[in-house]
């Protein structure tokens, strides 16, 4: 499923030759846009900091602030460590979910390589520092309590590993494509008001959905840091 | 009946059932959520969170039942052979 209007299609052209088709180059170039816009707001915002923030500093104080409590809050203090990643993820995953809201814009999300990119960072990062923490005494978290049900137990915890990221992928995927192409179908029938109301509803789905990745890669990452039991 | 209205009776009805059980399920937790709220209202902030990620793995299931009509509607594996199958048939 191609998107019908896009301001960026002539960046399909350019992708020809890499062979990438159509539907894929659009998440590339708008996943490229955000990344662009999200890099030019912080600059602006960072010029010149002043002790007393107002206008764009202010602003970006109160979103960096909210996501900091609330990892604070879900992961405790040792989470901090971990704010640079997950604000990244959270920042991203909704900036890429709100664009989708524009007409002519391609929320980068509702492709699956993306959802899969984040999911994958999420998923290595979790194993990368659980193993930072407990070294080889990691293994103990997929062993379970009992040692004679640890063989067992083990390929339980693998599969249940493994079906994170497609999770997350999935479900970040689904409903943004499945957003948009609801927008799609509303728009050919009736692109009057119509989808006016599916569009709130699409603020409210970017929302919950940035809010919902963010959560549960702390929930992920706080889980391999905790001891074994 | 021919594979691709066969396809798309698969994804109306699969998407369908997939949404019942989501849809009680959902309910169910939200009823759990606002009961919680209203005999203890100072502890909604943490019951909107629990509840949030609750509905958001409980989602999950309908949106699995969601990808996989898309990969029957948009996606189908099985395209070519039928339309191969459909040219043999026709000869």
């Amino acid at each position: 499923m191609v998107h019908p209007l896009l301001f960026l299609e002539f960046f399909r052209k350019m992708l020809e030759p890499l062979h990438i088709t159509g539907a894929s180059a659009d998440a590339i170039i708008y996943t490229w846009l955000v990344i662009l816009l999200l890099l030019a707001l912080s600059l602006i915002a960072t010029k010149s900091l002043k002790t007393i923030p107002s206008g764009l500093q202010n602003f970006m104080e109160i979103v960096v602030d909210t996501i900091e409590k609330m990892i604070v809050d879900t992961m405790g203090e040792h989470g901090r460590r971990y704010f640079p990643m997950i604000a990244t993820l959270a920042i991203f995953i909704l900036v890429s979910n709100l664009i989708g809201l524009v007409p002519g814009f391609f929320p980068p999300t509702a492709n699956i390589n993306t959802t899969a990119a984040c999911a994958l960072v999420v998923f290595i990062s979790t194993h990368v520092v659980g193993i930072k923490e407990h070294g080889f005494h990691y293994v103990k978290h997929f062993l379970g309590p009992i040692w004679w049900l640890a063989p067992m137990i083990f390929f339980i915890e693998i599969i249940g590993h493994l079906s994170r990221p497609v999770s997350l992928t999935l479900r970040l995927f689904g409903n943004m494509n499945g957003h948009e192409l609801v927008l799609m179908v509303f728009f050919a029938l009736a692109p009057f008001f119509v989808p006016l109301p599916m569009m709130l509803m699409g603020v409210l789905v970017s929302f919950i959905q940035a809010f919902v990745f963010m959560l549960l890669a702390m929930i992920y990452i706080q889980g391999s840091l905790e001891e074994a039991h | 009946m021919d594979f691709f209205s066969m396809c798309v009776f698969a994804a109306g009805i699969g998407m369908g059932l997939g949404a019942i059980g989501t849809g009680i399920g959902q309910g169910f937790a939200v009823k759990g959520a606002v009961e919680g709220v209203a005999r203890n209202p100072s502890a909604s902030g943490k019951i909107l969170t629990t509840m949030m990620i609750g509905l958001a793995m409980i989602e999950s299931l309908a949106i699995y039942a969601l990808v996989i009509c898309l990969i029957i509607l948009f996606a189908n594996p099985y395209k070519d052979i039928a339309l191969e199958l459909a040219k043999a048939a026709a000869k």
